[in-house]
Parts: C-alpha cells; sequence; structure tokens
C-alpha cells in the first residue's frame, strides 16, 4: 500500500517539519532494523554468557572469537556488496583454498619472503575475481552460474597446486591470525596499555566524528536528531566499546593482529559503501538495475569491480585462514561461502538486492561466531551446532521479513 | 424510485492506522448498467473496490453490501467470486509463461479426478474468447501478446466464473486507442448479457462515452452521482469540477513561449527491433527542438514514440541505430547513457517504476541518481548538499513528502513523477525528453507537472514530450510531430493542431507517406 502523504499537514512557514517517528526511522536508512541486529547479537551474547557460566566473555575466549571468524567477517565484506548488486558469489570458499595455496607455495618452494607472498595472494585473488567479473558483467551469465563454475574450478586448482599439505610457513606469516599487536607500552594494572590505547582512540575518533558530522548537519539547516538521543547513542557505543577493550587488554596477548585488520576493513568499506560514488551505484543497480543504467551508471562496470573486489578480499580472508592454520589445505574454505552469505542475510540484506550494510553483515558474522563458540564451551555435538546455525539463519530472516510485512500494512 | 439495483453499498467506513480511507460511503449500481466511478489518486476509489470484493474481509470495515438483494459478508475475494463479483486489476494478473487457455482457467482448472482435461480446456476457452472477439488461440503463450490483448483474456477469465458484477480498474490506461475502442465496445455490449459493470477510469472521454451513471468520489466521501443518460449532458469538465471540488477553468496553464536557437535536431534516424532486425521500429525520422520551445510527439502505440526516444538517449533500445544528432549545430555521438548525459539530454520513462526510480531508495538518492558527479569529490559524496538539493526540489515541485529521507515507494504517483523530474532538472540538461509525463497521475498533479514543463521551456531548455493523450499535447506543446509506424507523418504548430487532424497524420499507412 503507498502511504497517502498527501493527508501529512502542511508544515507552518520556517519551521522544521514535524516527522513522525516510523519515517524517521526510515530516513536513517533502515537503521531501526541495524539497532535491532546489533539488540539481537547483545540478546545472544548475554544468553551464552549465562549458559557457559561466564566462560564466553573471558578474555582469551573473546580474542579466539575475533581470530576464529576473521576470514567470515571479511567475506561478508565483499559478500554484502555483491549481495546488494543482486547477485551472489558461490566460489568463495574455494578461492581461499586456491590462494592459500599460491601464498604457501610463493613462500615454500620459491622462498618469496612473506610480504611478498601476501601481495601475490591478493592480485591472485583479484584477478580471480576479475575472471568472474568478466562472465557476470560483460557476458551476462547470471553470477550464480558463473561463481558456481568458480566453485568447481577454484577447487580443482587448489588440489592441483597443493596436493594436500603445504606446511612449513613463516612464523612472522602464521602470526598474522594467531599473533597480538606487540605489548611495547607494558602493562597496567595486568592490562595491556596498547589494547587500551587503541580502544579509546576508538571511542574518541567516533566521537569526533558523530560530533563533526552533527554540526555539519547543523550548518546546512538539515534534521538533527535530539541532543538526549544523541548522547544516548554515543555513550552505549562507548560503553560497548570500553567493555570490549577492557575484556581484550586481559587476555594473553591483547589485540589480535586480524581485529585490527578486520576494524580497518570495515571502515573504509564502509565509508566505500555509505560515502562514495561507486557505493551509491551499487545500490542504484541493486534497487533497480534499469532504472540506474539509464541515470547513467555503467552498470556492467560497476558489476565487474564488486567481483574484482569480492576476489581480492577473498584473497585477504585466504592470507588469515592459511595463517590460522599455519599451512595451506587443499580442502580448506569449505563453506566458506555459505558462512558470508549467511551472516549478509542475518545482517538484514536483503535476497533481491538494493539493501544490505557492511556493519549488518559483520554483525551477522559475529551472531555466527558467537553461536559456535557459545555451543562449543557448552560442549554441543557439531552435528546439532549445524542445525541450531541453520535455524538461527532461518529465525532471522523470517523476523526481519514479518517486520517488514507489519511496516508496509502501516 | 425502484429501480432493481445489484448492488447498495450502504455508510461504508473503512479506517487504516492514523487514517481514514473512507467515509460514510454509498454506492448503487443498477442491474445491467455500466457504471463509472471518479476521483482523483488516493481518493479511495481503489478501496472501495477492494472492500466490495473481499480483499478486505468483513469485519475490517463499517457498513453493509447488499448484493443481489442479500446482506453478503465476504471473508475474502474467492468468496466474493463464488457470488459473481470479479475484479480485474490495473496490473493484470496473467502468467506469462502459461497459455490463454491455462490463464482463463487458473485456479479453476477443467479437470476430472484431479487429471485436466486439456481438449475441454481449450474448447472451452476458444470459445470464451470468440465471446470476447480475440483473434488468438488458446494455446498461445501470454508474453507472446500484447496488453491489449491480455486484457481481453482478463475478461474471458471473469466470463468463465459466470461473472455477475466485472469490475475494471483502469482497464484501458495501459491499451491505444483501437484497443481501448474495441475494450470499451466489449464492456458496452456485456451489458445485454445482464452483466453489470463497474469501471474506474481516469479517461473522462471514455467515461463519457460508456458510463450510464457515474459516481465521483473525493477524499473518501461519496460526492455526487450523476445520470449520464439523462436529459442533460454531462461534461467532462462537470466530472473534473466534482473530483477536484473546484472548476478547473483552465485544465492547462497559460504559458508565452520565448523561442531561440535550435538546440537539437535529429536526421534520418533509423532504428531496428532488437531482436526481429529487419523490422524498422523507427524509419528514417527527422526533428529538431529549439530552446524554448515545447515539442511534443504524438502516435498511437507502437508507432515509434519510446522507441525513437530511448535510442536516442544513448542507444538504450533498439539494433542497428543509424542517422546523425546536431546539437546546438555539431554533430555529436550518443553511443551510451553516460554520453547523452554529458552532452546535456535528459529522457523521463514512461515507466517511472521500471525504469525511472529505485523504489526502495530515498527521494534524495533518486534525486540525485543521474548528476552524482556534481556532488562529489574524488568520488566522495557530498551527503548534506545531496540533501539540500533534495529539499530545494521538494519546495519548488511541491512534492508531497515530510521528509526527503522517505522511500519513493511511499509515495503516490505524482510525486514519484515529480522526484523523476528533479533527477533530470537536476543533471541540467539542454534538451528533455519527457515520455508520458502525465501518465497515471490525478487531474491537480497534471496541471503542477504542466508548470513545472513551462518553466524548464522558460528557463531555455528544449523540451520533447512524448504523450497519448491529444488534448495534453495540444494544450501545451508549442509545435507537435506526429508519427505512424515509425515514420513523421506530419508536423503541425500550435494554432493548427486539432486532435481530428492529429489523428489523421498518426493513422497515416506507409504507402500514403509520398517519400
Amino acid at each position: 500500500m503507498t502511504t497517502d502523504t498527501n493527508l501529512a499537514p502542511a508544515a507552518p512557514p520556517g519551521s522544521q517539519p514535524r516527522v513522525p517517528l516510523s519515517q524517521r526511522m526510515q530516513g536513517l536508512g533502515g537503521n531501526a532494523r541495524q539497532y535491532g541486529i546489533f539488540g539481537a547479537l547483545v540478546v545472544i551474547v548475554l544468553l551464552f554468557q549465562v549458559l557457559t557460566d561466564g566462560k564466553l566473555l573471558l578474555a582469551n575466549n573473546v580474542a579466539a572469537l575475533f581470530q576464529q571468524n576473521a576470514y567470515v567477517m571479511i567475506l561478508a565484506i565483499g559478500m554484502v556488496m555483491v549481495i546488494v548488486a543482486g547477485h551472489i558469489d558461490l566460489s568463495v570458499g574455494s578461492v581461499v583454498a586456491f590462494v592459500g595455496g599460491i601464498v604457501a607455495v610463493t613462500m615454500r618452494d620459491f622462498d618469496m619472503p612473506w610480504v611478498v607472498a601476501i601481495l601475490i595472494g591478493l592480485a591472485v585473488g583479484g584477478v580471480v575475481g576479475a575472471w568472474q567479473g568478466f562472465w557476470v558483467a560483460y557476458v551476462g551469465i547470471p553470477a550464480f552460474i558463473v561463481t558456481l563454475a568458480g566453485m568447481l574450478v577454484f577447487r580443482g586448482l587448489a588440489l592441483v597446486i597443493v596436493g594436500e599439505t603445504v606446511a612449513g610457513l613463516p612464523s612472522q606469516f602464521i602470526a598474522i591470525s594467531k599473533g597480538s599487536l606487540p605489548n611495547f607500552l607494558g602493562f597496567a594494572n595486568n592490562m595491556d596499555v596498547v589494547t587500551l590505547l587503541i580502544g579509546a582512540l576508538a571511542i574518541v575518533a567516533i566521537v569526533v566524528s558523530q560530533l563533526r558530522a552533527r554540526s555539519s548537519l547543523r550548518k546546512h539547516e538539515l534534521y538533527v536528531e535530539p541532543m538526549g538521543a544523541f548522547v544516548a547513542k554515543l555513550v552505549l557505543v562507548a560503553i560497548g566499546i570500553g567493555i570490549l577493550t577492557v575484556i581484550l587488554s586481559f587476555s594473553a596477548g591483547g589485540t589480535p593482529i586480524v581485529l585490527v585488520i578486520v576494524g580497518v576493513l570495515v571502515v573504509a568499506y564502509t565509508f566505500l559503501m555509505g560515502r562514495t560514488v561507486f557505493g551509491r551505484h551499487i545500490y542504484a543497480i541493486g534497487g533497480n538495475r534499469l532504472a540506474a543504467g539509464l541515470s547513467g551508471v555503467n552498470t556492467r562496470r560497476v558489476d565487474f569491480w564488486i567481483f574484482v573486489n569480492m576476489g581480492l578480499l577473498a584473497g585477504a580472508a585466504a592470507i588469515v585462514t592459511t595463517a590460522r592454520a599455519g599451512a595451506a589445505i587443499a580442502a580448506a574454505g569449505q563453506n566458506f561461502e555459505l558462512d558470508a552469505i549467511a551472516a549478509c542475510f542475518i545482517g538484514g540484506a536483503a535476497v533481491t538486492g538494493g539493501i544490505g550494510r557492511i556493519s549488518g553483515a559483520i554483525v551477522g558474522a559475529l551472531i555466527m561466531g558467537v553461536l559456535n563458540m557459545g555451543l562449543s564451551i557448552m560442549s554441543v555435538d557439531p552435528s546439532w551446532q549445524m542445525a541450531i546455525k541453520g535455524l538461527v539463519l532461518l529465525l532471522a530472516v523470517a523476523f526481519d521479513l514479518i517486520n517488514k510485512r507489519r511496516a508496509g500494512t502501516q | 424510485m425502484t429501480t432493481d439495483h445489484i448492488l447498495e453499498m450502504r455508510s461504508i467506513t473503512k479506517k487504516f492506522p492514523g487514517v481514514i480511507a473512507l467515509q460514510d460511503v454509498n454506492l448503487s449500481v443498477s442491474r445491467g448498467e455500466v457504471h463509472a466511478i471518479c476521483g482523483e489518486n488516493g481518493a479511495g476509489k481503489s478501496t472501495l473496490m477492494k472492500v466490495l470484493s473481499g480483499v478486505y474481509p468483513h469485519g475490517t470495515y463499517e457498513g453493509d453490501i447488499v448484493f443481489d438483494g442479500q446482506v453478503v459478508e465476504f471473508k475474502g475475494i474467492r468468496d466474493s467470486e463464488h457470488h459473481g463479483i470479479v475484479i480485474i486489476h490495473q496490473e493484470l494478473a496473467l502468467s506469462p509463461y502459461l497459455s490463454i487457455a491455462e490463464n482463463i482457467f487458473l485456479g479453476n482448472e477443467q479437470a476430472e479426478r484431479g487429471v485436466v482435461d486439456w481438449n475441454k480446456t481449450n474448447s472451452e476457452a476458444a470459445k470464451l474468447l470468440t465471446r470476447v472477439g480475440l483473434d488468438e488461440r488458446p494455446d498461445t503463450k501470454i508474453v507472446d501478446i500484447g496488453v491489449g490483448k491480455q486484457q481481453l483474456v482478463e475478461i474471458a477469465k471473469a466470463l468463465s466464473k459466470e461473472v455477475k458484477l466485472l469490475i475494471l480498474d483502469e482497464p484501458t490506461a495501459a491499451l491505444n486507442d483501437e484497443d481501448s475502442a474495441h475494450l470499451l465496445g466489449l464492456i458496452d455490449g456485456l451489458r445485454e448479457h445482464g452483466i453489470t459493470s463497474i469501471i474506474i477510469s481516469h479517461k473522462l472521454n471514455e467515461i463519457e462515452a460508456i458510463a450510464d451513471t457515474t459516481t465521483i468520489i473525493r477524499d473518501g466521501r461519496t460526492i455526487e452521482t450523476l445520470d449520464m443518460r439523462g436529459a442533460e449532458k454531462v461534461s467532462e469538465e462537470r466530472i473534473i469540477r466534482g473530483m477536484v471540488g473546484r472548476s478547473l477553468d483552465n485544465r492547462f496553464p497559460d504559458h508565452t513561449p520565448n523561442i531561440g536557437e535550435e538546440v537539437l535536431r535529429i536526421e534520418d534516424w533509423t532504428v531496428h527491433h532488437p531482436i526481429d532486425q529487419t523490422r524498422k521500429v523507427v524509419d528514417s525520422a527527422s526533428l529538431n527542438v529549439r530552446r524554448g520551445e515545447i515539442v511534443g510527439v504524438a502516435g498511437l502505440m507502437g508507432a515509434g514514440r519510446t522507441e525513437l526516444a530511448m535510442s536516442l538517449f544513448g542507444r538504450s533500445y533498439g539494433a542497428r541505430v543509424s542517422g546523425r544528432v546536431f546539437k546546438d549545430g555539431k554533430e555529436i555521438d550518443l553511443r551510451n547513457v553516460g554520453a547523452a548525459i554529458r552532452h546535456g539530454i535528459a529522457y523521463a520513462t514512461e515507466d517511472r517504476k521500471r525504469f525511472g526510480l529505485n523504489l526502495i531508495d530515498t527521494i534524495q538518492h533518486n534525486v540525485s541518481a543521474s548528476a552524482l558527479g556534481k556532488l562529489a569529490r574524488l568520488g566522495v559524496v557530498d551527503r548534506r548538499q545531496e540533501e539540500k538539493v533534495a529539499e530545494r526540489y521538494r519546495k519548488e515541485l511541491n512534492i508531497k513528502t515530510p521528509t526527503v529521507s522517505a522511500l519513493v515507494g511511499k509515495l503516490s504517483g505524482g510525486n514519484q513523477q515529480k522526484v523523476v523530474l528533479s533527477k533530470w532538472i537536476y543533471a541540467d540538461p539542454d534538451v528533455l525528453i519527457l515520455d508520458e509525463p502525465t501518465r497515471g497521475i490525478d487531474v491537480g498533479a497534471k496541471y503542477e507537472i504542466y508548470g513545472i514543463i513551462n518553466r524548464l521551456a522558460d528557463a531555455g531548455k528544449g523540451v520533447i514530450v512524448i504523450s497519448s493523450e491529444l488534448p495534453e499535447l495540444i494544450g501545451i506543446c508549442d509545435r507537435i510531430y506526429a508519427l505512424s509506424q515509425g515514420r513523421v507523418t506530419g508536423e503541425v504548430a500550435r494554432d493548427e493542431a486539432t486532435q481530428e487532424r492529429l489523428m489523421q497524420y498518426m493513422t497515416m499507412e506507409k504507402d500514403v507517406t509520398a517519400r
């Protein structure tokens, strides 16, 4: 049903139009739903905190949570862009194994320094993405089919390159996934000072950027949310980051390196999706491909680069995965594509494209990660874990759909 | 009066959260008549029909429905169909890859013990097709026939259900004049079979021609019921007055053109059909537009108007496109949409939901979509500036929305059209091609759109308006081209333009045109 906006009372001249709450939430680009996902994550964390007798939020478990799930988060960032544009990528798991093999072989058989191996890995990921992007964007084969083929092709190539396992990788490389930031500032009350510093910087950065955004809104005489809500939001975010920081600072290593990598990627890609022309074009294509084309958006080029980017991130995930295993394994990355896709949909991405956010996908990945970890701590049978995760995916999307339907009938 | 009423809706009130869609609406329909319902978009016509057909089940509204002499309480659409009420929606609900026969009997399969009797299905369908005058085989797929014929299939489907009351929501909105005439003739004929019709239409000339009675709804209330066959003839102006609550003495705003130099000229433009590449859809068409001029393009459906515009706009349609385009006297190459936009050409589509808007995004993002580069530095969008731009057009074009952050899909048709116009005005083109700019828009909003078109011309832009409504073209254009079978068959200046003259050019056959 279309809302009959004609019935809205005309605002007196010079005054801010009175905006109903539902509209305002909608104006924030579906922020209400985002809050809902964050809420779900908090509930799940608290639930497992109780169920595991407080073991879930032990410092080393929290550090491990990020180390174990970094790959999903990295893949989910690329995947949410693919999904928003109305495509899908089934090949990322195989690409992870393939690129992981190349990276490991580069170091072990060609004696290249680990930094060079990483660059080669990312480049190969990008080329793989360009290969698939070419078929999707310029030949017009549905991404489902192109990447289904890619799933087989790159799994096969991974087996060719790796055989079974390529082990014996340099320790600096392995530290990417297993190591933490060096503790060069010592400890304060048993807390890692570097971690505390990073946490504090993150909070300051968020507060400053939010304040600047607010003053810019005011300068342009646009709608500014009430001071109370603004402060409350900031305080909640600061408390959240604060708690996480303090917990991590007690962990064995402090801040895991992968957390920094993921953090940088999240900030960069959130900016890319929300603020740049490229990001806007992705949403435009996903929302209505024909209209985007007739608005002058080069839809093929955008499609192509989305897949190049997905390949690049699959390369990054391959590096993280290989480092974590300490070896390249031909069977690595099984079902990674499904983890990433599930994270996107739990995080509110629309199956039909046009809707989805980086932050949602990350929270979706964390929800899956917390479930994994909580159930493991409770020593639930892995088979049951899988079944439970499947149900959570189903329920999350069902909940979303029902919510939308309810909003639609109003 | 002792008229035999097939339907009486008494004091119908329907509320949605925060909105009263219908208030105390009364409707009496006599048996065997064609009853028209008129009203602006959002007046409550469709809501009333949804109440009648059980889409909004009994209990969700107040008031009584008396059908065929008994009070009815429909629980759903199947319930109302069971009583012989069939509604045909504006958006046709046919399954494209099934055959005509399969569609006619969809949900009502001619089956015995669960096994479909195909011979019976096809022969029954053939009989129904003869009744509605559709010359197609029953096993033809829906995708392979035009919208006009699809409409007839819908009616055949209704007849298969032994319909007593047929409701048609904007049945001719997507049809050309010929198909419209056929459809209206058919509805006229149904009268003799004792079938009563309710027709919702924006096309007042059709209502004048076919309706026995007209009920006017405004702001969710019944305003009046007019006897169209009475002693005094009911004019279109009379109906419009009832619909908008005021008299629209002038349906088109006054405008004195200030015409300058030629801004765009196309010569020998030829376009072939994208699939059947031997067929010329546009056949060596030549036309021009000057700054400050509003040029109309008239033509029946299939004349190649939209195809001409879309092929011109960055080859968005067709194959083997040839011809030359001159902008301000210099030849230009419009090889893709980006190039067309860079050369200052804009095309606002006739099908805004499909080609014009991202319905699940906000007004501001839609407004900026074709000129995002103007708002960006180093690929980063200035969101504040973007919001200000959208805000400016909200005020200038009077887009009725509480905020530019609202989703475009939630706006009414007229307001969506204004968003499309905002998008192209912001791209600041020299030539705007507006394809059916007032389709599906109510009378009041149309007047506003005409005003916007005039202002664009006054700002020195060349405007090309494609429209199926001849009075509209005659009312706003300085010059009108007529297209027939892909050829420009005539060019008429404003003061010489009459509907008859245009129609004569628009129906000119290929051989007659001396070339």
